[in-house]
C-alpha cells in the first residue's frame, strides 16, 4: 500500500510539472494533429482504401506521439539531475518505475482523448457506438507500449542519440502490441462482432502482464550506474 | 560513521580511484581537495550509493552501501552544485514531494522548519525557477537535511555562488558541524574547505596524496603543500 502511495506521488509530481510547463503536451498533440492532417490529404475520407488504412493511421499518430512523450519523461529528470535525487531516496526502484509508467500512461491517454475526436472528424467515423470497446483496446495497447517505453526511455535518457535510439529499441519489441491494436481497431471500425476482437485483446493483455512484470524487475539495473 | 575500504573504480581501463581507504566518525567534517579529474565526485557518488566501486567496499553505520543501499539511503543527504529540484514546483512542493518519498512525519511541520532553517519561508510558495542560484542552493540544503540524515555529502557546494550566498552556506555548514553528523565535502576553495573541516584529504589521479587533521596547517602552508602534491606527478 505504501509503495502504491509513493508511486502515486511520482505521478502527481510528473503531471503537475507537465501541467505547469505544458511543453510536451502541446507539442505532442500538435504533432498528432499534423500526422492526421497529412494522412487525410493522402487518403481522402470517402475513398475505398480508407477502411483498410484508417486503423493504421490512428496508431501511427498514437505511437509517434507516444515516443515523443516517452523521450521527455526521463530527459527532464536528467537535465535537472533530479533522477539522482530520486535514486538517493529510499523509494524502491520498482516503485519509481511504476510511478513513471503510470504518469506516462495517463499523459498518453490524455493526448489520445484529443486525437480520437480529430480522427473521427478527419476520416468521417462515428466512434460513439463502440467507444467503450475502443477505449479498452486503447488502454490495453497503451499499457504494453508504455511499460516497455518507460524502461527504454530510462535507458536512452543519458545517451546523446536518445531521440533516435528510443524508437529503434522500442518498435521491434512492441510489434505485437501495434499489430493487435491495429487489427482490433480495424474490426471495430468495420463493426465486426466483439468475438472477432477477443484474440487480439488476449494478446494485448498477455503482453501487458509479461512486460509490466519484467520491466518492474529490470528497471533497477537500468537506472543503477555500473 | 563511514568506513571506506580499498575502494577502486575503473571506467574501462582508466583508473578513476585506486585503493582508497579511510574512516570518518560521527561529528567529523572531512574536506576532499583535488584538481579536476582527481576522482572526488566519483568517490562521493560511490559513498552515496549512486555508483558501484569496481572493488572494495563502503559501509555507513555498519550497512554496506551497495548490498544494503536501501537502508543507507534514508541516512544520507547529498548536495551537489546542481539543485536536484524541480523548477516548475514551488519550494514547499519540492520539499513536500521528497518528504513523501522518505515517508516523513509530521511532514508539514518538518517542511516548514526546513524552509525556515535556510531562510526561505517567505518564498515557500514561489516556483523555484524564479529563484537565484544561491536560493536554490539553500533549498537544496533544506531538501538534503529534511530526512535528518546522519551523513551529509556535499559535492562542490560553493560552485557558482556569489559572495553573499557563499557566506550563508558557510554559516549553515558551521552550524551543521555542531550537530552530530558526518560531513564530507569536495571543493576547489582551499581556504574555505580548510576552515570548515576537522580533517583534510588531497586526492590526485585517483589516489590519496594526503590525509591529515585540518588544524595541522595554516591556509598558506596548506596552499603550498597542495600545489606541491598536485604538481609533482603532472
Amino acid at each position: 500500500m505504501r509503495l502504491l502511495r509513493q508511486a502515486g506521488w511520482i505521478v502527481w509530481k510528473d503531471l503537475l510539472t507537465e501541467y505547469r510547463g505544458k511543453e510536451a503536451f502541446l507539442s505532442t498533440v500538435f504533432f498528432a494533429f499534423l500526422v492526421l492532417i497529412i494522412f487525410n490529404f493522402a487518403f481522402s475520407p470517402g475513398s475505398e482504401s480508407t477502411p483498410e488504412v484508417a486503423p493504421g493511421i490512428l496508431w501511427v499518430a498514437f505511437t509517434f506521439s507516444g515516443v515523443l512523450s516517452l523521450n521527455r519523461s526521463f530527459l527532464m529528470e536528467k537535465e535537472t539531475a533530479t533522477l539522482e535525487a530520486l535514486l538517493l531516496s529510499p523509494l524502491p526502484r520498482g516503485t519509481l518505475y511504476l510511478g513513471k509508467m503510470a504518469a506516462n500512461l495517463l499523459f498518453l491517454l490524455l493526448v489520445e482523448a484529443l486525437i480520437l475526436p480529430m480522427f473521427a472528424v478527419f476520416f468521417n467515423y462515428n466512434l460513439l457506438p463502440f467507444s467503450a470497446t475502443l477505449a479498452l483496446v486503447v488502454l490495453l495497447a497503451d499499457v504494453g507500449f508504455v511499460a516497455v517505453g518507460t524502461l527504454f526511455a530510462a535507458m536512452a535518457a543519458s545517451l546523446k542519440t536518445r531521440e533516435i535510439l528510443l524508437p529503434i529499441l522500442l518498435f521491434p519489441i512492441v510489434v505485437p502490441v501495434l499489430i493487435s491494436a491495429v487489427k482490433a481497431t480495424g474490426a471495430l471500425l468495420e463493426r465486426l462482432e466483439f468475438g472477432e476482437l477477443i484474440p487480439w485483446l488476449k494478446i494485448l493483455a498477455a503482453f501487458d502482464l509479461v512486460f509490466v512484470w519484467v520491466s518492474y524487475w529490470v528497471f533497477e539495473y537500468v537506472v543503477e550506474e555500473s | 560513521m563511514i568506513l571506506v575500504q580499498s575502494v577502486s573504480k575503473y571506467f574501462g581501463y582508466f583508473p578513476a580511484l585506486r585503493d582508497i581507504t579511510f574512516g570518518l566518525d560521527l561529528g567529523r567534517f572531512l574536506t576532499i581537495f583535488g584538481p579536476n579529474g582527481a576522482g572526488k565526485t566519483t568517490l562521493l557518488k560511490i559513498i552515496a550509493s549512486l555508483s558501484k566501486p569496481t572493488s572494495g567496499s563502503v559501509r555507513i553505520d555498519g550497512y554496506d552501501c551497495h548490498t544494503q543501499s536501501q537502508q543507507i539511503r534514508g541516512r544520507l543527504g547529498y548536495i551537489s552544485h546542481q539543485s536536484l529540484l524541480y523548477p516548475q514546483l514551488t519550494a514547499r512542493e519540492n520539499l513536500t514531494f521528497f518528504g513523501r518519498l522518505y515517508d516523513l512525519r509530521p511532514l508539514e511541520a518538518r517542511v516548514q522548519a526546513a524552509l525556515s532553517g535556510v531562510g526561505l519561508q517567505d518564498w515557500a510558495d514561489q516556483p523555484i525557477r524564479t529563484f537565484s542560484h544561491g536560493m536554490k542552493q539553500r533549498l537544496t540544503i533544506a531538501r538534503a537535511l529534511l530526512p535528518e540524515p546522519s551523513v551529509l555529502v556535499l559535492d562542490e557546494p560553493f560552485t557558482g555562488l556569489d559572495s553573499y550566498a557563499s557566506e550563508i552556506l558557510r554559516r549553515l555548514l558551521h552550524s551543521l558541524k555542531n550537530e552530530r553528523r558526518v560531513l564530507l565535502m569536495t571543493t576547489h576553495h582551499l581556504g574555505e574547505g580548510l576552515d570548515l573541516a576537522d580533517r583534510v584529504m588531497i586526492l590526485h589521479r585517483g589516489q590519496i596524496r594526503l590525509e591529515e587533521e585540518a588544524y595541522s596547517y595554516s591556509r598558506e602552508e596548506f596552499g603550498r603543500l597542495y600545489a606541491e602534491l598536485v604538481s609533482e606527478t603532472r
